[in-house]
């Protein structure tokens, strides 16, 4: 009898678990995917799919996304690193560095957007500051349809800002589990700074930025309310584009689509990643 | 080729004293192990001359060089860590090679280096394989070529025994031994093992809670001990003590009185008497004691008896005839006692 609970136990508590994940993510998961490739009358098409490609802002869509993803990820990668080797050289006072870097991660991704149209805006904080330094003359237009690059940038800025702590959490705890014999090591034979961060804690640190990247990557194809608060509809990105085609549009269908073309570039990513940072067999097993 | 030489060397942790002001001198191609249980500095010790840990006082010299505040990478020295510290996403190639890839040695000699220092420790099938794909033993030996090829003229080994199985230890303890006379480096070997320290150093520091007690060729530390905690440290049986006073020219123990050549000792004098198990004879006279159990070890017999209340462990011929609970004579020749002070424990001259 008590064996019997003892088999029964993992499964039952596991359970109200996998009946959440069913109800709220695997099933409207399910359904998402149908609404994109099954027409109401219920049989399969790809002409939800064909619209989507010739919509009039796909190309646009798609570009800045994936513009928005080669600018953001790497430049957060690299203030995470950086952030997270100077958080762990445990200097005097570093754990307070890793709380206020930690700040806009309370923060919700529409309120960071805000908060950074505040600056960017012709009488936003950094127009008056520009002003009152006698920088500019007159306040400065950063954000139009007319200034793309200043629009990446704005985007860029904020959203490094919004979500580089996340990245540097996960390669500090990644930082922690390297043996402090490897950094010695080191050291003793002969590496100096640069070369050890390039030469060993790198190389180890892979398991981490792997998980950094992959999840960084996935927010970023989903970047949508900075987009929306800085840029509005000039910018166009897939996840802005799926949310404008259901609400505004009122076609789930089509809002299916770029739903189900961001989930198959975020598959694609993740499988390089997984490919090109993943331990070689050879370094774990016998 | 260099010595070290430690010159009042103290460090702190936090309000724990790990090294109480320690001069020590390496000469030019030495084996000097430091011995002590855990916790007694020696680790500390073998960091600080590494460059690991900064001194709060003292200066260390390599050679002639002054290295107290210099980073690891400027001593000139090369260290077996006791985790090995092998990188594991490197091949056994490249760990062997790393420390002459930062020195920027140029490729043809780094090759040529590697070759031979993975000949060394016959390793040469291993070279492309990751430290995964290797045993204990084998990358145990990584660590040691690794350091070995760097030439450098001083060799730190932190216990890098202590992980392997027993079996295995003797085999990588002869091995050591045999490469420290072809290399010939200026060696510091850090172990907590006595049996390992004696069979490889040319002398032995032992240390206890942050100072050397002693620090001498094996041979001498082991017949003439600097203080008890020597003597019960190194050897195995650790050496007996019996605990007693002086009077009128007589050491008086519980239950027995021997003749003493008290003529340097003042009377009521409290003393340890320190006799090696092997100088113990069973005879007709001497310190009675019961026998309490009797272990054949094979080449000899281990004998524990009791005298009064203290066990002393005796080295008898394995044909012995003494039998539990029998009534023997401790018997030994004066030349072997060491007389030790019984407050301090430390050593009476002879």
């Amino acid at each position: 009898m008590w064996a019997r609970t003892e088999e029964i136990l993992p499964y039952a508590l596991l359970l109200p678990s996998l009946v959440f994940l069913a109800l709220l993510i695997l099933i409207p998961m399910v359904q998402a995917l149908l609404l994109a490739i099954q027409a109401d009358s219920g049989e399969f098409t790809t002409a939800y799919l064909q619209r989507m490609a010739v919509d009039v802002n796909f190309n646009d869509a798609w570009r800045n996304t994936l513009l928005l993803i080669v600018l953001i990820v790497p430049l957060q990668i690299v203030l995470a690193l950086a952030m997270a080797l100077l958080v762990n050289s445990r200097f005097k006072g570093h754990q307070w560095f890793l709380y206020v870097y930690a700040i806009p991660l309370a923060i919700s991704d529409l309120a960071a957007g805000i908060l950074w149209l505040a600056v960017f805006t012709e009488r936003g904080y950094l127009n008056t500051a520009a002003q009152g330094l006698g920088i500019v003359d007159q306040a400065k237009v950063y954000l139009s349809f007319e200034n793309f690059g200043g629009l990446v940038a704005a985007i860029v800025i904020a959203e490094s800002w919004r979500a580089t702590a996340i990245v540097m959490v996960i390669l500090v705890a990644g930082l922690q589990l390297i043996p402090r014999d490897f950094f010695e090591a080191a050291d003793l034979f002969g590496a100096n700074r640069l070369r050890r961060t390039l030469y060993v804690v790198l190389p180890l640190l892979r398991p981490s930025l792997q998980s950094a990247l992959i999840i960084r990557t996935i927010f970023a194809f989903q970047t949508f309310a900075v987009v929306l608060a800085l840029a509005g509809r000039n910018m166009p990105v897939i996840a802005a584009e799926a949310y404008s085609w259901y609400a505004n549009n009122r076609d789930a269908h089509l809002a299916a689509s770029y739903a189900l073309l961001l989930l198959g570039l975020t598959i694609v990513f993740t499988f390089v990643y997984l490919r090109v940072l993943g331990l070689r067999e050879a370094e774990v097993k016998r | 080729m260099a010595g070290i030489r430690m010159q009042g060397i103290v460090k702190t942790f936090g309000k724990t004293t790990a090294i109480k002001e320690i001069s020590l001198e390496v000469k030019d191609g030495e084996f000097l192990v430091l011995l002590g249980p855990s916790g007694c500095g020696k680790t500390t010790l073998l960091r600080c001359i590494a460059g690991l840990e900064t001194v709060d006082a003292g200066r260390i010299f390599i050679g002639d060089r002054d290295v107290t505040d210099l980073p690891p990478r400027h001593r000139n020295i090369a260290m077996v860590f006791q985790s090995y510290a092998v990188f594991p996403h490197m091949t056994v190639r490249s760990n062997i090679g790393f420390g002459l890839r930062m020195k920027r040695v140029p490729k043809p000699q780094l090759e040529r280096r590697v070759q031979e220092g993975a000949a060394l420790l016959a390793l040469e099938p291993f070279l492309d394989r990751y430290p995964a794909q290797l045993s204990g033993g084998q990358r145990q030996r990584v660590a040691v070529a690794r350091a070995l090829v760097m030439d450098a003229p001083v060799l730190l080994m932190d216990e890098p025994l202590s992980n392997l199985d027993a079996l295995l230890r003797l085999q990588a303890r002869a091995d050591l031994k045999r490469l420290h006379r072809e290399v010939k480096r200026t060696t510091v070997y850090v172990t907590h093992d006595q049996v390992e320290a004696m069979s490889m150093g040319d002398r032995i520091a032992v240390m206890r809670e942050g100072v050397i007690e002693q620090c001498e060729p094996p041979m001498q530390l082991y017949t003439n001990p600097a203080s008890q905690f020597v003597g019960g440290f190194i050897g195995s049986p650790p050496m007996n003590f019996l605990r007693g006073r002086t009077k009128a020219g007589a050491f008086e123990g519980e239950g027995f009185s021997l003749p003493m050549d008290g003529s340097r000792v003042e009377d009521g004098r409290e003393l340890l008497l320190g006799i090696r198990a092997e100088q113990i004879r069973f005879g007709e006279r001497g310190v009675p004691a019961r026998v309490q159990v009797v272990e054949p070890l094979g080449a000899t017999a281990l004998v524990t008896v009791l005298v009064g209340k203290v066990p002393v462990k005796v080295d008898a011929p394995v044909n012995t005839t003494v039998r539990p609970d029998q009534n023997v004579s401790l018997a030994f020749e004066p030349a072997d006692i060491r007389w030790m002070d019984a407050t301090t424990g430390a050593a009476l001259a002879h």
